[in-house]
């Protein structure tokens, strides 16, 4: 993995992730080694973002590394009218890997044919957001003890939301069961069902969240955007048909965790939060052991 | 061979024919046809026993380098094109798609990076249904056959 980019969730292997999964989870149990005390990261957000950036800069402190960049645009080269190719071109003589986000899809790609240094993508655009998948996996394989054969609630807005395409990419290798909670304006796209029917992985759609829920093993709920409906009184009609609350999880499995990729509005009421179910906190800090690990292992200073 | 005549026959050249008469265009487009300065004929909605209707674009004296059997294609991959010496077809291409289209066919996703830096696109070729998609290397949308634009 030494010196690879990760741009999207398909530049590592089966066996790479599971390798980042479990350095993670030896950072999870001792999260502060000096092992990146020799590395300066550059942190490049063209576009702000709190959780991701700050999810990245904590796992740098915590190595011991050091980070340059900025958190908008606005401040930077990039407001007199620097390319992106020069930014990155430049950037990458002063550090020795490259964290960007961009509001231009496929910029990250990009960046990582220009720059000589190791590229991780922390969103371009609608595109791609590989460590929230990488966190997404981490979380599922901790909480559940395993990413195979299990029973996945997807809810929310499924045709924008870059999180649960990647998220259903990823888990089709661990022969799951995915059920898709949306209302019908923003249900999965034809071409991911598609994708599914190849790998001949069941799949159902509902319109509401019931008693079905009682085979979950993981709900995964996204927030439904009002600027999403041409239409305010449909957004108005579907935004409270889903919001998570503790009276639905009562005939729940034991073992069912909630997850959020955050921020979240309304859709879990936060009367789960103090659910043992609830999980979309600890979700967040698992994203700080996962940047941790492949952080780690692109710069090569574990194998 | 009745249609053909009626269309002027050249010495030496390329006549690409067994064109869908509604791919005609887009084709004189891809290729640039206003650049070429020899003879051109064009034909349109003429009979073909194997379409019912048909275009047939015929060029004097320029023969067609891979690149440009490889826009045909992407265009109308049932075009056929002969390469004419002394009014004699000597070799009948069929095009065939590339795997990989690089260079000349623009993204459709505004929001690519190819739209908005000088970076030369690239796309892998993908057959669904029929129809030729184009996935961006980058931005990784899209580009439906329909949509297809060539960049000048």
């Amino acid at each position: 993995m030494k010196n690879k980019s990760l741009i999207s969730i398909n530049d590592f292997t089966k066996e790479e992730y599971f390798r980042i999964l479990d350095l993670a989870e030896e950072f999870q149990k001792n999260p502060n080694q000096p092992l990146l005390s020799d590395y300066v990261i550059a942190s490049l957000f063209f576009e702000p973002s709190t959780r991701t950036r700050l999810s990245f800069e904590t796992a740098i402190q915590r190595l011991g590394g050091k980070v340059i960049g900025f958190s908008e645009a606005s401040s930077t080269s990039v407001s007199k009218g620097e390319s992106l190719k020069d930014t990155i071109l430049t950037v990458s003589r002063y550090a020795d890997l490259i964290i960007m986000r961009h509001p231009i899809e496929g910029s990250a790609r990009y960046a990582s044919e220009v720059s000589n240094k190791p590229i991780i993508n922390a969103g371009d655009g609608s595109n791609q957001h590989p460590t929230q998948c990488l966190l997404d996996l981490y979380s599922i394989r901790k909480s559940q003890g395993t990413l195979e054969n299990l029973n996945l609630f997807l809810v929310g807005d499924l045709k924008y939301g870059r999180t649960v395409h990647s998220l259903l990419m990823a888990m089709s290798e661990f022969n799951p069961v995915f059920n898709f909670v949306s209302p019908p304006t923003l249900r999965m796209p034809q071409e991911y069902k598609d994708y599914l029917d190849e790998k001949g992985i069941k799949y159902y759609e509902h319109d509401q969240l019931d008693d079905n829920l009682k085979y979950a093993d993981i709900v995964y709920v996204t927030r439904v955007q009002r600027e999403r409906f041409s239409d305010p009184m449909e957004y108005e009609k579907v935004k409270n048909a889903y919001v998570l609350n503790n009276k639905m999880l009562t005939s729940t499995k034991e073992s069912l965790r909630i997850m959020h990729p955050l921020p979240r509005v309304n859709e879990i009421d936060t009367d789960v939060d103090t659910n043992p179910k609830a999980y979309y906190f600890e979700q967040a800090e698992n994203g700080v052991y996962a940047r941790m690990a492949l952080m780690c292992l692109i710069l090569g200073v574990v194998k | 061979m009745k249609s053909e005549l009626k269309v002027k026959a050249i010495e030496k050249g390329t006549v690409i024919d067994h064109i869908k008469p509604e791919a005609l265009y887009k084709i004189l487009s891809i290729i640039g046809i206003e650049k070429i300065d020899t003879q051109v004929f064009i034909g349109n909605n003429l009979d073909s026993e194997k379409y019912g209707k048909k275009a047939i674009i015929k060029i004097a004296d320029k023969f067609p380098s891979i690149d440009d059997i490889n826009k045909i294609a992407l265009i109308d991959p049932h075009a056929v094109i002969n390469i004419i010496r002394d009014y004699q077809v000597v070799e009948k291409k069929k095009v065939a798609l590339p795997e990989k289209i690089e260079g000349f066919v623009k993204c459709i996703n505004p929001k690519c990076i190819t739209n908005h830096e000088k970076v030369e696109t690239k796309f892998k070729v993908v057959i669904k249904e029929e129809k030729v998609n184009l996935k961006c290397y980058y931005c990784e949308k899209i580009t439906g056959q329909d949509n297809i634009e060539v960049i000048r």
